[in-house]
């Protein structure tokens, strides 16, 4: 074994040679494996290997040590050289080119020298590949994309070789070993993304010769830039026939170069590409290729490419339209109709893919996936498009929220990182996902479910209103309000009712509005105006009028003797019939029922008084006979039978005259209370006459004044429903007013009769209230 | 679900028509085209309302002995006719109408993508799929 110099690329070279064939780590390498097939890759005379085996001293030690694999390699180079093999050989020869091996290592990049080290251990992992010398043979190393700016350096001196170098490099045929190519990590091409597109790019762009040929020279000019070759590989190697067509002629030599030395080294390649990467990741020059394209669209890089200019773009691939759309399916993943930088080097790179005659894929590849590390997005994993993109341009992110770590400048690192990376980044975007779905949102809104206006909850119309309807209308609030929670609310409201005179709405409302349906006078706010006319609707209708911005409330009719059952006849004619009218002009009484005989039938009369044309009008006569006409009036019966017994039992005529009048007074009031129009005069007249009279029916009446007050109750409850639920719930006071709203209701007319009535009822009440009190102390004093 | 699913143009044309069964094809065809008819009815009875108030869901279109037909029309008067089988008892009104919510988002995605023009049959593979997984579930 004589001393070996070498030079130090040699020195190198060889190293990393031994490295790579010493798999098991022992300083010394078998003749198999390896070392065999580095061998055969030099593409000697398998004598003249055998000889080299021999003079280095292996196959007496049996093996190859470091010193015997590296006079080896030195006499595979001598022997590459053309000189004969003699040891002395060894020494002798200077400027020996460094031995060439042709076979898997060729997919390598050319590496710089310094570089070498690091070329070797990555490609340790390789199969069947061997680091080519450097500045021979471009060593490809689908990780480390640095290397690829030192590897040009070196691809300048490559001119000799590329014509063998090409074979080395040539892409695969198969669509494995153009994943390979993909993976490389641009393979120091970053000088010429367009060169390297370019000639692949032919179809796209008008400039296709150009581009074209520039890419031929550059091609010839350096050793073959990895990712040009890629691009043109991509060109080239796709079965199908049609991108023959868009290549080069040029081009196409080469590749028949390439893909018949290729063909060996596809297993290789195969296995190096699915030891690494997924066979869709965008390489960066391809990045940046699409990333220049999408400028020339949308200079802003955080911006849309609308649908139609992303569809002018596509089509100019000539893929058929069928694909693009599939293409655009897969890769527009917001559905948004416009492609974001993400989005668009995904569908830019499925269009290569697909030129390159693979299949699109159903469903978007990770790889491709727009990072969409958002809240606001569904999406799911952040991907690392592509490996190692050391540009850093973190606006390569379609998101704001874009999530750097995902770039890491090298690949170890970044396989280790990703995981993690990944793990983090899915929980959080799972949360995300969680939290807020853009897709489930964008479906939200194209899920146009026009919200229902009948389903629409009805509420209070608000209205203006004239005081009385204001308070009117608070007791319709009121009772609406309690009446879900508390159905005895309309008897809670009515009692204040009574004692407000001016409110006949009121007492109207708490009549009408009962009970049953606490929403009816929310549904009657709103539906108001229809209803004011229709007494049947008894509910309806009384919180119809609330709603009437201009009318106010009318007064509560006073009952009226000659309203019997069908009250809404009563009322609506009543209504109609003016205001002067009096009872006989009231209405068709329904038959009413006989009244108790009287002490109330003398105030009967009395106290009747002509309801206005919409009120009932409420009778306050004194006489009995009156007292059947006015169901409505049971209460003023009542108050008069109250009165007449209270008085009449007590008093001679003055207590008759003051029951008369306590009955008039009575029937005043509650017509007060009613808010029936007028008969002020009436009353006041009637009352001072009837005082005496109705004293002495004052007593008698005691009894009795129960049964009229129920009979009449009942027959206000026949006209009016609402009226009944009051009475069945309240005493008569509650009926009172009761039948007292069913009339103003359909008012809406007389406004200012019922105002001008609600005066006068005042001034009735007043002076009746004097008589009250006078005839209760008459009636105290008369007292045992 | 669903033994057949259609979606039909403004004009009354097809773009998409998939049954389940496939020798039963031309009756599920038919029926559809018949049902056609019923889809014009409403939403002509909706008559002077707005579009706007009217429902896109329009529900029970016809029953058969075998089979019931459902319909929605879109606001562009695209309609999506749907035909399930009576024999699915449990098939309640709301699980139809999440059928055709779904049916509508995809055939908005489908309708996104600039390379489909309006009045061209539907190829997209997502909207296959989908109306795959509607029409596989009875089975």
């Amino acid at each position: 074994m004589e001393g070996l110099t070498l030079s130090e690329a040699e020195q190198r070279y060889y190293c990393d040679l031994f490295s790579y064939c010493d798999t098991e780590s022992t300083k010394k390498v078998a003749p198999n494996g390896r070392v065999l097939e580095l061998f055969r890759a030099a593409q000697l005379p398998s004598e003249v290997v055998l000889q080299i085996m021999e003079l280095c001293g292996a196959t007496r030690l049996g093996y190859f040590g470091r010193s015997q694999f590296y006079i080896a390699l030195k006499l595979v180079a001598v022997a590459q050289s053309g000189l004969p093999l003699r040891v002395e050989s060894l020494n002798t020869v200077k400027d020996l080119p460094l031995p060439r091996f042709v076979g898997p290592k060729n997919e390598q990049e050319l590496r710089h020298t310094a570089l070498y080290s690091s070329d070797a251990d990555n490609s340790t992992p390789y199969s069947g590949v061997i680091p080519p010398p450097p500045g021979r043979v471009q060593v490809k190393k689908g990780s480390v994309s640095h290397d690829a700016v030192q590897q040009r350096t070196s691809t300048d001196q490559q001119e000799s070789t590329s014509p063998v170098v090409s074979p080395q490099q040539s892409p695969p045929t198969s669509p494995h070993t153009w994943r390979k190519h993909n993976r490389h990590p641009s393979g120091g091409n970053n000088e010429r993304p367009l060169a390297g597109p370019g000639p692949f790019w032919a179809p796209f762009s008008e400039a296709q010769p150009g581009s074209s040929t520039t890419g031929d020279s550059i091609w010839s000019g350096h050793s073959p830039p990895p990712h040009q070759e890629n691009w043109v590989s991509f060109a080239d190697t796709p079965p199908t026939s049609t991108l023959l067509a868009m290549h080069p002629a040029s081009v196409q030599d080469q590749t028949t170069v390439r893909t018949v030395a290729s063909a060996t080294t596809a297993n290789e390649i195969r296995r190096q590409s699915s030891s690494y990467d997924d066979p869709w990741k965008i390489t960066d020059e391809q990045r940046q290729y699409y990333v220049n394209q999408f400028k020339t669209i949308q200079p802003d890089l955080n911006g849309f490419i609308p649908g139609s200019a992303a569809k002018e773009f596509f089509t100019k691939s000539k893929l058929p339209i069928l694909e693009l759309s599939h293409i655009w399916e897969l890769s527009d993943f917001d559905k948004d109709g416009a492609l974001t930088l993400d989005e668009f080097c995904a569908a830019f790179h499925l269009v290569v893919a697909r030129k390159n005659g693979y299949d699109l894929p159903e469903k978007l590849p990770e790889s491709l996936m727009p990072k969409l590390i958002d809240l606001e997005d569904t999406t799911v994993v952040p991907v690392i498009s592509e490996v190692g993109d050391q540009s850093g341009e973190v606006g390569y992110s379609s998101s704001p929220a874009e999530a750097p770590p995902s770039k890491s400048p090298s690949m170890p690192s970044l396989n280790q990182t990703w995981p993690e990376l990944n793990q983090s980044s899915e929980q959080w975007e799972t949360f995300s996902e969680r939290s807020s779905s853009s897709q489930t949102l964008t479906q939200f809104d194209s899920n146009i479910a026009p919200a229902d206006p009948d389903t629409a909850i009805v509420h209070p119309v608000p209205i203006r209103m004239t005081p009385s309807k204001i308070h009117m209308q608070e007791m319709e609030l009121k009772r609406t309000g309690s009446d879900l929670a508390n159905p005895t609310s309309p008897l809670l409201v009515k009692p204040p009712d009574l004692s407000e005179e001016n409110n006949m709405s009121s007492s109207k409302f708490v009549a009408g509005n009962t009970v049953a349906d606490g929403y009816s006078s929310s549904d009657s706010y709103t539906s108001d105006p229809e209803q004011i006319g229709s007494t049947v609707t008894r509910q309806r209708s009384h919180s119809g009028t609330s709603p009437e911005n201009t009318a106010p409330p009318p007064p509560p009719p006073r009952p009226h003797p000659s309203h019997s059952r069908s009250s809404s006849l009563d009322m609506n004619r009543s209504f109609t019939v003016t205001p002067g009218q009096q009872q006989a002009g009231v209405v068709a009484y329904p038959p009413a029922v006989p009244p108790r005989p009287p002490p109330s039938q003398g105030a009967g009369p009395h106290v009747h008084r002509s309801v206005d044309a919409e009120s009932l009008i409420t009778h306050t006569s004194t006489s009995p006979q009156q007292i059947p006409e006015q169901p409505n009036f049971a209460d003023f019966s009542q108050f008069e039978a109250f009165a007449a017994s209270g008085v009449n039992e007590e008093e001679e005529d003055e207590i008759e005259t003051h029951s008369e009048v306590l009955q008039v007074e009575k029937p005043s009031d509650s017509a007060g209370s009613l808010r029936v129009a007028k008969t002020d005069g009436r009353v006041e007249d009637k009352a001072a006459a009837s005082v005496p009279v109705n004293a002495g029916k004052g007593t008698t009446p005691l009894a009795p004044p129960p049964k009229p007050i129920r009979r009449r109750l009942k027959s206000e409850d026949e006209l009016r429903p609402e009226v009944e639920e009051h009475t069945q719930k309240t005493g008569v006071i509650a009926a009172v007013l009761a039948s007292q709203p069913s009339i103003p209701r359909s008012v809406g007319k007389d406004k200012k009769a019922i105002q001008a009535s609600i005066r006068r009822n005042k001034e009735t009440n007043t002076v009746l209230a004097r008589l009250n009190s006078e005839l209760q102390q008459q009636l105290k004093q008369h007292q045992p | 679900m669903a033994v057949c699913i259609a979606v039909i143009a403004k004009e009354n044309y097809p773009l998409y028509i998939r049954s389940i069964p496939t020798e039963n094809e031309l009756k599920f065809h038919y029926t559809v085209h018949t049902s056609l008819d019923v889809v014009d009815e409403k939403i002509s009875a909706m008559g002077k309302a707005l579009v706007d108030q009217r429902e896109l869901y329009l529900g029970l279109l016809y029953p058969t002995e075998d089979y019931k037909v459902y319909g929605y029309v879109t606001n562009s008067k695209v309609k999506f006719v749907m035909v399930v089988d009576s024999s699915n008892t449990a098939l309640r009104d709301n699980e139809i109408r999440s059928m055709f919510r779904k049916l509508h988002n995809s055939y908005t995605d489908v309708m996104c993508n600039p390379f489909y023009n309006p009045g061209d049959c539907i190829h997209s593979r997502a909207f296959d799929n989908m109306v795959t997984s509607m029409m596989m579930q009875v089975c």
